[in-house]
């Protein structure tokens, strides 16, 4: 239902097409099909006004160089901007000097803080912590029972008694020193920003509490009202962050971008499923994509690179093709990929990739056990898989909680996936042969380390082992070799 | 108390945005800015809103409109035609009746059920919950304790059971019983789960295999839901043909402009609205109301 940017665009760039730098009113243009992405996006009106001011600033004039076109750079301006105001780090959260370290969570009803505060005291237990869960909601029905059930099922203490929040955190706090816990996650009644009593005695809970971070629970499928909802409880509880929760719709979340520019509120969190351990560190470039659509980040990068990263493109290109792609390569393209969004919702924008899937059963809950398969591999198995024995694998499926055969079927295809890319280079090279021979050289030059000569270009495609035999991305050796190879310059 | 009162917050929020047009005597080009600004401030959504402003606008032209006044009247009718007049009672007639709540989490479901059925048993009809929501730690409790406010049974099954089969007992038992009507609490669930919505369909079907009918499937949205309110309808009416929208939560600062564009879009009127925590903050749709609420005492005198 929603248009990409750049389909958007499609209509302006055969009007302005062969200028040399893009005038006022092309501009305009442009922009008039960025406020609409915008505002379907939930992002807020007074935002997108300072968007498009400061996207028009850049715009106008702009020598139009190298092969992206007037729209691609439009949208790579937008995209830069979407990236300035997101900031491109994960927030850091630091423990408290005298423990506990105390988090207070508060957003309106239904935003999903029980649900939240649950997740994140797995987060922090999985993280070696002790949390304790504070229930201080005490309005809606049920949800102290609620807290309690899913404390049970992480093994995380509760505490909340029927008195009133501020009592409950009061004895909570002195509880979760008693018991040595060095985390405490405090859930609270949800609220309309505009009842005063209540966001009176949100903050007298805060005062009591004297959280070290408090986070605004906040719904992905927020529209308009998202920023002043954010500004009612920055003004009492003084905001840290946001957990941005339903993220696993197709919400654009563009709230998230207008809290983060008028409040100042980086997201620290994404809830991505209804289970507790669809919890994440939110990487705050994903977003930028998810606003604008999918397919214009893959196609401005795919188009950026083609340009500008050419020479790293084909770096990265050589050592996949000489074989020397190891598996460390290997999930530094799943995480980058990761990075652009839920894998499942990459099929289907990716165009031509739902077909090449077929119909494997691709969720990121097999890209996340891949990982840990990886993860559990030592750097020389990653570097050379073939030494993966059985008492290896044995440790491998302990460390990651798989199968011995996942990891069999993750090797082995693996193993296929750099023979072909091998193949491939040999015939790149009958094709190619003067450039064939320059990279040959680079890659294998001095640079050579465990992990092999260079950084493999992070942004590129890539295929998938343990997805489907044919699984494979555009841009990588198998979806579209001659993308790296036969590309002619800029 | 009114809709209009209860609608107060929503109503100023709404207002405070249109003040820009309001204090213009003429028409000029900030009135058709503020009057979009507003509109889109509200989470009409940009279609909607560009088509309100240009059938307005067209209008103000061909019916020699000069004034702000004339303007406003104008706007709400043309928001009251995207309404239309659609028949917004719930409707019974089953042996019992089932009414099925759905909608992502955390719009209300089961606070709705809550209401309803305490509306609906002042009303003198016999009503039984089904705890269909088996997902959510404690739903089910919070469903009973509504039940007790209003002494109502609650059929229930454990944790993590299949929602379907609490739904056809909950049935059978309202059979049994001779009660009129099952109130159907169902997990939420993001729109895009094609197996959570699978689960719906079944669960919508299971529910007529004995005695019942599922006389209204109400799809339940949050006020200060977004432009994704349409993928919400859009794809719970694929999947249990929706025949009404709860609109929650209006009692905040939210506006609910997507219900606008959703009954615009999708045809599905909206039934119900949400304005409070309390057992009677659940009141019939009025578009009359609804629209004027929203603009009454604004309009200079």
């Amino acid at each position: 239902m929603f248009e990409s940017l750049t389909n958007r665009f499609e209509g302006i760039l055969r009007r302005v097409r062969g200028k040399g730098r893009l005038g006022s009113d092309d501009v305009d243009e442009f922009l008039r099909e960025v406020r609409v992405a915008f505002l379907e996006a939930d992002v807020h009106l007074e935002v997108v006004r300072t968007l498009q001011d400061r996207i028009r600033e850049r715009a106008v004039g702009a020598e139009l160089v190298g092969a992206l076109n007037p729209g691609q750079q439009v949208v790579k301006i937008v995209l830069e901007e979407l990236t300035e105001v997101l900031g491109g780090e994960a927030v850091h959260l630091p423990y408290a000097s005298k423990p506990p370290t105390v988090v207070l969570l508060a957003g309106l009803q239904g935003a999903g803080k029980t649900t939240t505060a649950a997740k994140l005291a797995r987060w922090y237990k999985a993280r070696g912590r002790n949390p304790m869960l504070i229930g201080a909601d005490l309005r809606r029905p049920a949800a102290v029972e609620q807290l309690r059930t899913l404390g049970d099922r992480i093994g995380v203490p509760v505490f909340s008694e029927p008195s009133d929040p501020v009592a409950v955190v009061r004895a909570g706090l002195a509880e979760a020193v008693r018991l040595g816990r060095d985390v405490v996650v405090c859930d609270t009644a949800g609220r309309l920003a505009i009842d005063d009593d209540l966001m009176a005695e949100v903050a007298e809970v805060s005062g009591v509490l004297e959280p070290h971070h408090t986070f605004l629970v906040i719904d992905a499928m927020t529209g308009q009202d998202a920023v002043s909802t954010a500004e009612a409880f920055h003004a009492r509880l003084s905001l840290d962050a946001l957990v941005l929760t339903k993220l696993d719709g197709d919400a654009r979340g563009g709230a998230a971008l207008s809290v983060k520019e008028v409040v100042g509120c980086p997201v620290a969190f994404a809830s991505t499923g209804e289970g507790l351990e669809d919890f994440e560190t939110f990487h705050p470039d994903r977003l930028a994509g998810r606003i604008l659509g999918m397919g214009d980040v893959e196609t401005l990068i795919e188009k950026a690179e083609e340009t500008f990263e050419n020479e790293q493109a084909e770096e990265a290109a050589a050592r996949m093709l000489e074989g020397t792609f190891t598996l460390d390569d290997f999930l530094d393209q799943l995480r980058a990929l990761r990075q652009m969004g839920p894998i499942s919702s990459l099929v289907g924008m990716v165009p031509g990739m739902a077909q090449q899937m077929g119909n494997a059963d691709v969720d990121d809950g097999r890209i996340d056990r891949i990982e840990g398969i990886i993860n559990s591999m030592t750097p020389a198995e990653r570097f050379d898989p073939d030494i993966v024995d059985g008492s290896r694998r044995a440790r491998i499926a302990r460390g990651s909680g798989t199968q011995a055969g996942e990891i069999n079927q993750l090797v082995k295809q693996f193993r296929e996936m750099r023979k072909m890319m091998k193949q491939m280079g040999g015939r790149g090279m009958t094709k190619k042969k003067g450039r064939k021979g320059r990279k040959g050289r680079k890659g294998g030059g001095g640079r050579t380390t465990a992990r092999g000569p260079v950084p493999v270009d992070r942004k590129k495609g890539l295929s998938l082992p343990g997805l489907g035999d044919q699984a494979s991305l555009p841009g990588f050796p198998g979806g579209g070799l001659d993308l790296l190879g036969d590309r002619p310059k800029g | 108390m009114g809709l209009r009162s209860r609608l107060g917050r929503a109503r100023d929020a709404w207002s405070t945005h249109l003040a820009p047009v309001w204090n213009g005597s003429s028409i000029d080009d900030s009135t058709w800015e503020g009057l979009t600004d507003a509109l889109l401030l509200a989470d009409v959504g940009v279609v909607t809103t560009d088509a309100l402003v240009d059938g307005v606008r067209d209008r103000v032209g061909r019916e020699g409109v000069v004034d702000v006044d004339g303007l406003l009247r104008l706007l709400k009718a043309e928001i009251l035609a995207r309404l239309g007049e659609t028949d917004r009672n719930l409707a019974l007639g089953g042996e019992p009746s089932v009414w099925l709540l759905v909608g992502v989490n955390g719009v209300g479901k089961t606070t709705t059920i809550g209401k309803l059925g305490h509306r609906e048993s002042m009303a003198g009809r016999r009503v039984l919950f089904a705890a269909g929501d088996t997902f959510r730690a404690a739903a089910a409790d919070q469903l009973s304790l509504w039940a007790d406010r209003s002494g109502l049974t609650v059929v229930r099954g454990a944790e993590g059971a299949d929602p379907s089969s609490v739904v056809f007992d909950a049935v059978a038992h309202a059979a049994s019983r001779g009660a009129d009507l099952v109130l159907a609490d169902t997990a939420g669930r993001v729109h895009t789960k094609a197996n959570l919505m699978d689960e719906l369909s079944k669960v919508r079907r299971v529910a007529e295999k004995g005695a019942g009918t599922v006389t209204e499937t109400l799809l339940v949205i949050d006020a200060t839901t977004g432009q994704n309110g349409l993928a919400q309808a859009r794809q719970f009416a694929e999947a249990v043909d929706v025949t009404g929208i709860v609109l929650t939560k209006l009692d905040g600062s939210a506006r609910g402009g997507i219900v606008v564009a959703v009954q615009d879009d999708l045809g599905i009127p909206v039934k119900l609205v949400g304005v409070g925590e309390g057992v009677d903050d659940l009141v019939s749709f009025d578009p009359e109301e609804f629209v004027d609420a929203l603009f009454a005492s604004d309009v200079p005198a």
